[in-house]
């Protein structure tokens, strides 16, 4: 079952070993199934693009941003964020888009709601817990009368 | 003055034990088999609204209009996909059984290679809708192949499978699925 789940993975890498295998022929046929790069108009689309999709998530090869993934799914939703983005839609917009459609999962910072507070909320509350037990210590170390060994001078 | 201390180091083993405990979930999750699954927030809501061409008849579109009234399952492959190869004599199997419409979703593929894997290994499909540049595909939330939606009468995506689809899927998760929505066995 793990092992199928991983074929899953197979368009991605059956394009690597084609390309191992048939290094001179691949150009052609890779050129008929990835479309044009996208063309930016200028040099803020191209950077708002970007950190767009840096900070959404690869669905299929899961601990990639959009940005890193070469999973064709990945190509197929940056096409999808740069049209969006070229239709006018707002980058939260955009990022709703993603999250009606593929889950939370998507966003690499996920929003604050219900089920995501203790996601945000859980660092500072340890923080603020190891704080307390430190202030603790300190406070009783203080009140306790030192020990001839710790009296001693050096 | 021992007080402070207990309480310290109370609020010291919660966390500690805490955090064992979270990592430990995380070590036994970590076995499941659809670990890498994402729950589709498509479930309980509307599928959405397609036309695509039909694989057989590749100058008609077919409208997502024409499913209502019945439920169906939607199996996304593809020919150069080797986990739906695994899952094809399950979906032929339970296709045979006629309960749901079974509607192949033929996803990022080539024409010919489709037509030659469904005549090589056999078509279940009641029909096949194709989908080469993967854009409406982005609406059902798919991101690999295979994966299986149940939609039933009124529209609504009712389940989910992502991988392939076997006996014990069947059995265990889409069966209860399709009872409880009265589809006769």
């Amino acid at each position: 079952m793990i092992a199928a789940l991983r074929r899953r993975c197979a368009l991605p890498m059956a394009w690597l070993l084609a390309a191992l295998l048939l290094a001179p022929g691949i150009a052609a046929a890779q050129a008929v199934r990835d479309a044009a790069p996208l063309q930016f108009q200028d040099a803020a689309e191209e950077r708002r693009f970007h950190a767009l999709v840096a900070e959404l998530r690869c669905v299929m090869c899961q601990n990639q941003s959009l940005a890193d993934s070469n999973a064709q799914i990945a190509h197929d939703l940056r096409r999808e964020v740069f049209d969006l983005m070229r239709s006018g839609r707002s980058d939260d917009e955009i990022r709703s888009f993603l999250v009606e459609r593929y889950g939370e999962f998507v966003l690499y910072r996920p929003r604050f709601s219900g089920h995501t507070a203790l996601l945000w909320l859980a660092p500072g509350l340890l923080l603020l817990a190891g704080g307390v037990v430190v202030v603790r210590i300190v406070r009783a170390r203080g009140k306790r009368p030192l020990t001839a060994e710790e009296e001693q001078e050096w | 003055m021992a007080r402070p201390a207990t309480l310290s180091a109370v609020v010291i083993g919660v966390v500690f034990f805490g955090l064992v405990g979270l990592l430990l979930y995380g070590v036994l999750v970590s076995d499941r088999a659809d670990r890498e699954a994402l729950p589709s927030p498509l479930i309980g809501k509307p599928a959405p609204e397609f036309e695509l061409p039909l694989l057989h008849q590749p100058g008609t579109l077919f409208s997502s209009q024409e499913l209502r009234g019945q439920p169906y399952l939607l199996n996304v492959w593809g020919s150069w996909c080797p986990g739906c190869r695994v899952e094809h004599p399950v979906i032929t199997r339970f296709a045979e059984t006629r309960r749901v419409r079974v509607v192949g979703y033929n996803w990022k593929d080539e024409h010919a290679d489709a037509m030659r894997w469904l005549e090589q290994f056999g078509n279940p499909y009641w029909l096949v809708l194709v989908d080469y540049d993967g854009r409406k595909a982005i609406d059902w939330g798919i991101y690999g192949a295979p994966e299986t939606f149940l939609v039933d009468a009124a529209g609504i995506v009712r389940w989910k499978h992502v991988g392939p689809v076997d006996d014990t899927v069947l059995a265990e998760s889409l069966g209860p699925v399709l009872d409880s929505l009265g589809v006769a066995r």
